[in-house]
């Protein structure tokens, strides 16, 4: 039970991050019909900004780790990830918008790819040590609880938990009660309709890649403050997670990404603690081909019929 | 095309009259030689299933591992029993060889399957997925090395089997394509409501693509398996797919010469750029540019789709699609 409760907590850390960047794949999708391959490599983007801003922030606040460099960090990183995210959709999808999926497809591919080979050539392909933002460590729980003061909880599983929850909220208000977030369900519903309502597509698009992306990049800090050694490949894997998590929550639907990305963060944490680890991956991908076998509209997605 | 059957024959004939020449050369450009030969054999089968059947797949490695896998595991359990002599350990390689393409073509008909239900995007996903899953299977797979990697079988591969095989493939999918049976092919990748209106099962189509496909690939694999005598897990990774599907890419997708020519370019152009990043003579950042091969592979995607998505020597039927 102990055993169980701890992996639901390992779970529920990853489950958050995978969440953070599962929005971007669905929140693309919504707007433009298309999996932005590249997405996973924007949060390694974002681990990186972190690792090069950290050692400049953080002597803004003292020096050493503290809360209000890493908030710092974090929105810087967040703030060099959406720009990049916009900058990818302007020079290489925008051109595409009116050529078949397949082509755009491939052109993701290959900025994912040039992302992650630039990202060795820039960076090198060594793995590096993210510097400590917030002294992580092990929260002390109270004898009091008995047995279960035995489970280790850390600051750092509550602050990416944490931080996620704001910046799911954040999202939720600015999708549900503003003027972009109106012309984003709008464009999702309808695009043509919703340009002859006068809302500006272009500007919209690059919204909500900048939004995607900025929580892409608020994922790369907070999975580093948890584990501390990137590199230019962690994108592949956590892109790819993330993606399965943002089609098992139904692609397109925002409250789904949140809910299928925790569902496979724990998931992942129960099949390495109880299974074997390296079964990890491949189980991943068996969820999302069962998925898409018996419910290709996800869990909280519906399902669309195709218009001839 | 008059006579293809006549020319299949010129050309194993051909391979057979080289491969008595290829024992002098020099073991680096011989090496070269039979991996163009075993990209062209991947690159025309995932072509099919790319480029004239239009389903985007990106897991070609994954077919190919098993086929390597499968055959290799044949020769090693099985290489004797015939005897010790060249024959007897040759011919139980070309049924191992075979064999390795069916296990593949029967993983070709558990990814195809599913494949029914999805197109585009998620497709490439899902046989993305599957061949992760081949790995994982593998790399947990004791009788196979797991993550230690799989060694130890003679080298049967020569320039004779691997462009033989060649000549086989190339020829057998351009029969096929051009057949009446095979224009269902092209019909499902133009248009797939229109083919199924027309009463093609655009299932079967689709089903057979991948099968044949698969069932290349796997033989390639067990080509390759043969021919370097170890094999590992990683060597069949997601990277290795998109090597092949550049290749497709690049070629122009429906043009099987366009396609090999695109294997033996993105073979040997590797190779060139190793020697670029000798020349010192160069600035620095431009030889480190060269030797990281893949930065130029994923800027030529890139460009390549933006201005000329159709691939170098493609037709371009795929394009005229409708848009959207």
């Amino acid at each position: 039970m102990i055993e169980f409760l701890q992996q639901l907590i390992n779970g529920l850390s990853q489950g958050a991050i995978y969440a953070l960047i599962a929005l971007g794949y669905t929140m693309v999708f919504g707007v433009l019909r298309f999996i932005n391959f590249a997405h996973g490599d924007i949060y390694m983007l974002g681990a990186f900004a972190g690792f090069y801003t950290a050692p400049k922030l953080l002597s803004l606040t003292g020096g050493g780790p503290s809360y209000g460099g890493a908030a710092l960090v974090l929105v810087a990183a967040m703030a060099l990830c959406a720009a990049a995210g916009v900058i990818i959709e302007r020079l290489c999808y925008r051109p595409l918008r009116a050529q078949p999926r397949l082509t755009v497809l491939i052109a993701a591919i290959g900025v994912s790819l040039f992302l992650e080979n630039g990202g060795q050539f820039f960076f090198g392909a060594d793995p590096q040590a993210f510097p400590e933002i917030i002294a992580d460590s092990a929260i002390e729980l109270p004898a009091s609880w008995g047995e279960f003061a035995s489970l280790t909880l850390t600051i750092g599983q509550l602050i990416v938990i944490g931080s996620t929850i704001v910046l799911l909220a954040a999202l939720r208000t600015i999708v549900k009660y503003t003027r972009t977030g109106m012309a984003m369900r709008a464009l999702s519903l309808n695009p043509l309709a919703a340009s002859l309502m006068g809302v500006n597509t272009d500007a919209v698009i690059s919204f909500t890649f900048a939004i995607g992306s900025a929580l892409a990049g608020a994922a790369g800090i907070l999975t580093s403050i948890q584990q501390p050694s990137i590199d230019p490949l962690m994108g592949i894997n956590a892109g790819l997670k993330a993606f399965v998590a943002a089609v098992l929550g139904g692609i397109g639907n925002i409250p789904g990404a949140a809910l299928g990305g925790v569902i496979i963060g724990v998931l992942e944490a129960l099949v390495v603690g109880y299974i074997n680890p390296t079964y990890r991956d491949p189980l991943v991908f068996a969820v999302l081909i069962l998925v898409l076998l018996f419910k290709p509209s996800g869990l909280l997605g519906k399902a669309e019929r195709e218009k001839v | 095309m008059k006579k293809p059957k006549t020319l299949l024959l010129i050309a194993i004939a051909l391979c057979a009259a080289a491969s008595f020449f290829t024992g002098g050369i020099n073991p680096y450009y011989y090496d070269i030689l039979i991996t163009i030969g075993i990209n062209i054999i991947l690159a025309v089968s995932l072509n099919l299933v790319t480029g004239y059947t239009g389903q985007f797949s990106l897991g070609h490695a994954g077919f190919m591992a098993v086929g390597a896998y499968s055959s290799a595991w044949m020769t090693l359990t099985f290489g004797f029993v015939l005897g010790t002599s060249l024959p007897a350990t040759g011919g139980v390689y070309l049924i191992a060889l075979f064999g390795g393409g069916l296990a593949a073509a029967a993983a070709g008909l558990l990814v195809g399957v599913p494949s029914l239900r999805l197109r585009g995007d998620y497709l490439a996903i899902v046989t993305l997925g599957f061949s992760e899953i081949i790995k994982g299977v593998i790399q947990n797979a004791e009788p196979l090395g797991a993550q230690r990697g799989l060694g130890g079988m003679v080298q049967h591969t020569n320039f004779f089997w691997t462009y033989a095989v060649v000549a086989l493939a190339i020829y057998g999918i351009l029969t096929l394509v051009h057949s009446t049976y095979g224009s269902g092919f092209l019909a499902v990748r133009d248009d797939e409501i229109a083919a199924e209106a027309m009463g093609i099962n655009t299932t079967k189509y689709k089903v057979l693509a991948f099968v044949i496909g698969a069932f290349l690939a796997g033989v390639a694999g067990g080509l390759y398996a043969h021919f370097k005598q170890f094999i590992h897990p990683e060597g069949f990774n997601f990277l290795k797919s998109v090597d092949i599907v550049v290749m497709v890419i690049l070629g122009g997708m429906g043009s099987t010469a366009g396609v090999c020519l695109a294997a033996v370019i993105l073979t040997i152009l590797p190779e060139f750029l190793r020697t670029v990043s000798d020349y010192t003579w160069l600035p620095g950042p431009v030889r480190d540019l060269a030797e990281n091969r893949m930065i130029l592979y994923s800027l030529l995607l890139i460009i390549l789709m933006l201005t000329r998505p159709q691939g170098l020597f493609g037709k371009m039927a795929f394009i005229r699609g409708k848009k959207s």
